[in-house]
């Protein structure tokens, strides 16, 4: 067995050990643990990208076949190919992002700097070997690790106790309540195929009996609504916009972003591997069962996503409120798996659904990197109302944010928004799902209401003083996202060409 | 110049254009953004010179063409070309945008920098959407247009300004995402998105034909606009500032028609031909209720905005006989474009020029504008007898040959939409007359007593317009020579 496809998820685990440590060794100076903490992400991200993809870069296997000349290993927990890459790459660098968003605050002392960036690292920890899990029990892990770190981070809040503390108590309990139910439905899925594996080849595909056919259909849909709780997906969506306005703005950047994405990773890896592991042939109960759960999850957090976000005043919950309208797009393409009976056609919604999330999690953080960078010395994001005349007082940011809000809502000059809405529509015109792809046509008309009055705001006189200079990291952090939303504009192909690499 | 060069060209130049005068700001950026837009139409007047020979058979043959790949997960590829039926318009649209520039200059409204860069870009996209010959192009060049436009609405605006903008925009979008869908759907059942193989040979079946170019319709009717989804556009042209109005009635809601023509009759033929008479029968009511209203009106600048719906409904009837296979009532949709364009674009300059005078537009508060200002009196004559449709003038045309092509077609159905449509014209005389009294005869009104007289710069800005609407009305073969050939392959082998 190698360890070389192992070497992120260590460089991810030995980054957040690493700061937890600094912080005994040098208590009291809070750029040694941050130090620590940013340095190990930049060298996760280094090795997420150096090390390499095959069919062969899996660990922990369970056996061996033979496919022509070559031997591959079978049933294995972690799978390193290139959607993992994909996915881990994003979540790396989305911490990153995160951690140059907390850094003013973690200066003041809003926070336990070493607590935080551990807890931090180890979020990340959790989302690189979502990234790679290759059976349930691996994924449900990794998924809690991502997960738990998370409940703390929430309430990690000097100035805002109340308001932190609520968010930390509606996010752990509809997260227990969310992971039961995943849990439950794992447990059904085994019981029924009698494998928990998923990625990649194992060594007897089973075909599920008839009467364990119900209890089979049963887990799924039970482990996907349980997993739409991580992307914020209606119906377990309600504590979206409590968590991300009470938590710090850069955690809930992390929550809408890195987290978001896992989610996402978790619900294509579960689809994929049910659907070509279960029936094929004349049975398409599988499929119409994920399709129909996906296409209710994506319909529902579109429209009441949408409607919520129309009513926010409060800019930290209008983009709590509008990605859990973009989950419902993300989702949406998945929704097109009802209407089919083989794996062939359906790995290009797959596809479509990553793509999409990887669009809108870099529209995503450049939202929150100008949030932050637009109110330096606050602790909270503000009411709309805060926007009114940045346009002027601080043009570059405000064009930031106007950016990223464009983006959002799928507009030129912001192709990468545009292209994302083109991906999912042309994936579900292809498998001939109209209905569904009306529905993402018309919610994006409502979804330029929404974002029309953040950008109205930023642009509407009001005077005031001038706001104070920023510190160089939630600039930096801003100009990078706004940096890769471009190089997604001009050359959105580079995303298409990474999303299909794992083919 | 090679053509891929001229072509790019002639999108990138705008571009820089807005970059550069928004980071030069103040007079500078004016005088940048002037430049540029003058270089365009440089640019885009040789598109006419040296023509490809033209081919034979049905679809868009181009007489320059540029290809390059972009993206090929979407079947996006930049390619542009220019024909007869885009070619008026592609210089339409430089011509506008520099006299808007350059009235700008001598107007000098807060922050015109900045309205300048933004009707670069809206430049951008109008080119973009007339010389696109990808169908994914297309539907992201149209697509450009949308948030500067409400910006220019938004940020330049009357006292009602925001609420404009945004009905503007939900409108154009809400279109908009219903072409998208129409878009994607023939791209992933032909798998192509070149405009000169789709259009040559539409190999979509007749029901996909006709729900997409439901689709299709709706899209570009709202853009057009078409009643009964026309009222955006009274709110906006009645907020906009005067460049933002121009641009608008000049050119923005042509790419509508140009679009019913290129993507639905080109793409989807047999469901243009299927829906033709319903569309008629909408252009028809929208000519009889736009001028019904009009002659209501007791706003200067919504009286012309309602008027345009009316003379858009010509167009939209002569893109509706076209559907049914009349090769005149094409032409007669293009020649009216251009005449409207022209005409109603120094309309909205001269209702400019009055407003910022007087700073009312209420038809009450006006008059006897002929006894102190003749000048303004005289070119707003001219216009008003032009857009009436008085022989001679550019606007004759497009009207007279709209009916006329409904005529030829044949038919109870088409015989009476054609008698409809002649009492709306006789209408729209009765409306723009009444506009004419108001404004120009009576007694002079205490608001233009110390009112200026037209002013060079003004005069200048106008010049154009004026010139091109005699020049037209004289001499239709200007605009019909260029695009004939193109429209016969166009309505060459429509099944009905």
């Amino acid at each position: 067995m190698t360890w070389t496809p192992l070497t992120p998820l260590l460089a991810a685990a030995a980054t957040a050990l690493l700061a937890l440590v600094s912080d005994l060794l040098a208590p009291g100076r809070w750029r040694v643990p941050y130090a620590v903490a940013l340095l190990g992400t930049l060298v996760t991200l280094a090795a997420a990208v150096a090390t390499p993809v095959s069919r062969a870069g899996s660990v922990f296997c369970a056996g061996t076949s033979t496919g022509g000349d070559a031997i591959f290993p079978v049933d294995c927990a972690y799978v390193y190919d290139g959607r993992a890459r994909l996915v881990a790459v994003v979540v790396v660098a989305l911490t990153a992002a995160a951690l140059l968003l907390w850094a003013p605050a973690l200066r003041d002392g809003e926070a336990p700097v070493g607590e935080a960036v551990f807890l931090l690292a180890a979020a990340m920890t959790g989302g690189v070997a979502l990234a790679g899990a290759g059976d349930l029990v691996t994924l449900i892990v990794a998924l809690e690790t991502l997960t738990v770190p998370l409940y703390v981070l929430v309430a990690l809040h000097r100035r805002r106790q109340s308001d932190a503390s609520a968010a930390s108590v509606t996010f752990f309990a509809n997260s227990v309540v969310a992971t039961a139910v995943s849990l439950l439905g794992a447990a059904l899925l085994y019981l029924a195929t009698g494998t928990v594996q998923l990625r990649g080849l194992t060594s007897v595909p089973e075909p599920v009996p008839g009467e364990w056919h119900p209890v089979a259909l049963t887990g799924l849909v039970l482990v996907l609504v349980g997993l739409g709780f991580k992307v914020a997906a209606a119906p377990l969506h309600a504590w979206a916009p409590t968590t991300y306005d009470g938590a710090p703005v850069p955690v809930a950047a992390f929550l809408s972003t890195a987290s978001k994405l896992g989610g996402v990773a978790a619900i294509l890896i579960v689809v994929q591997g049910v659907l070509q592991n279960g029936p094929s042939g004349p049975d398409r109960g599988m499929f119409i069962a994920a399709g129909v759960a996906l296409a209710m999850l994506a319909a529902l957090s579109m429209v009441l996503g949408t409607l919520g976000a129309l009513r926010q005043r409060r800019t930290v919950r209008l983009l709590a409120w509008s990605s859990v309208a973009q989950a419902g797009f993300v989702l949406a393409p998945l929704g097109g798996l009802s209407g089919l009976a083989v794996l062939g056609p359906a790995v290009g919604l797959l596809d479509a659904a990553l793509a999409y999330a990887v669009f809108f999690v870099v529209l995503e953080v450049a939202a929150f990197a100008a949030v932050v960078a637009l109110r330096p010395g606050e602790a909270d994001g503000g009411s709309l109302d805060d926007l009114r005349g940045l346009g002027r007082r601080a043009p570059w940011r405000a064009a930031g944010f106007a950016f990223a809000l464009i983006g959002l809502a799928g507009l030129p000059p912001v192709l990468a928004g545009l292209f994302a809405k083109i991906t999912v529509l042309q994936a579900l015109v292809g498998v001939d799902s109209y209905r569904l792809a009306m529905l993402v046509a018309l919610v994006s008309v409502a979804g330029l209401a929404v974002y029309w009055r953040p950008v109205a705001a930023l642009y509407r006189g009001g005077d005031g003083a001038a706001v104070t200079r920023p510190s160089w990291a939630p600039t930096a952090a801003l100009t990078l996202a706004v940096a890769v939303g471009v190089v997604l504009t001009v050359a959105p192909q580079l995303l298409y060409t990474a999303v299909s690499a794992w083919r | 110049m090679s053509d891929p060069l001229l072509l790019i060209g002639l999108l990138a130049v705008p571009l820089a254009g807005a970059v550069l005068a928004a980071a030069l700001r103040g007079r500078a950026g004016l005088v940048a953004a002037t430049a540029v837009s003058a270089l365009t139409l440089l640019l885009a007047v040789p598109l006419g010179f040296d023509r490809a020979p033209a081919a034979a058979g049905r679809g868009v043959h181009p007489w320059h063409q540029a290809d390059l790949p972009w993206v090929p997960a979407l079947h996006l590829r930049l390619q542009l070309g220019v024909d007869g039926i885009s070619y008026p318009l592609v210089v339409l649209t430089a011509l506008l945008t520099l006299l808007c520039c350059g009235f700008l200059l001598w107007q000098r409204p807060e922050r015109a920098h900045l309205l300048a860069a933004l009707l670069l870009v809206i430049e951008v996209g109008i080119l973009g959407t007339f010389l696109a010959l990808n169908l994914v192009l297309f539907f992201l060049a149209f697509e450009v247009v949308l948030l500067p436009m409400a910006a220019v609405i938004a940020g330049w605006g009357g006292p009602a300004r925001r609420a404009a903008a945004l009905k503007f925009a939900l409108y154009t979008l809400a279109g908009s995402v219903l072409l998208l869908v129409g878009v994607v759907a023939v791209v992933v059942q032909t798998n192509t998105a070149d405009l000169v193989s789709l259009t040559a040979q539409p190999t979509l079946g007749r029901t996909a034909q006709l729900w997409i170019f439901g689709l299709f319709a709706l899209a570009f009717a709202v853009k057009s606009p078409l009643w009964p989804l026309h009222t955006w556009l009274p709110d906006a042209h009645t907020e906009a500032p005067t460049v933002g109005s121009v641009i608008l009635a000049g050119v923005l809601l042509k790419m509508g028609t140009y679009g019913l023509i290129r993507v639905g009759l080109g793409v989807t033929p047999q469901g243009a031909a299927h829906f033709a008479l319903v569309l008629g029968a909408l252009a028809v009511t929208a000519i009889l209720v736009g001028s019904l209203v009009c002659l209501r009106q007791t706003e200067l600048k919504r009286l012309i905005a309602y008027s345009s719906v009316g003379h858009m409904g010509f167009v939209l009837l002569g893109i509706a006989a076209g559907a049914a296979g009349s090769a005149i009532g094409v032409q007669a949709a293009l020649i009216g474009n251009i005449a409207h364009g022209v005409l109603t674009g120094l309309l909205f300059f001269l209702a400019g020029a009055i407003k910022d005078r007087t700073h009312t537009g209420l038809l009450g508060d006006l008059g006897g504008l002929r006894e102190r200002q003749p000048w303004l009196a005289g070119i707003l004559g001219l216009a008003a007898l032009g857009s009436l449709g008085l022989p001679g003038l550019a606007g004759f045309w497009g009207e007279a040959f709209a009916v006329v092509a409904a005529v030829r077609l044949g038919g109870t159905g088409w015989l009476v939409l054609a008698v409809l449509a002649a009492i709306g014209g006789a209408l729209t005389a009765a409306y723009l007359l009444r506009l004419l009294r108001r404004v120009s005869h009576g007694p002079a009104a205490p608001a233009l007593a110390g009112a200026a007289e037209a002013r060079v710069p003004e005069l200048v800005a106008w010049a154009p317009l004026v010139l091109l609407a005699l020049l037209i009305g004289v001499l239709p073969g200007l605009v019909l020579t260029a695009s004939a050939g193109a429209v016969d392959a166009l309505t060459a082998g429509v099944a009905p």
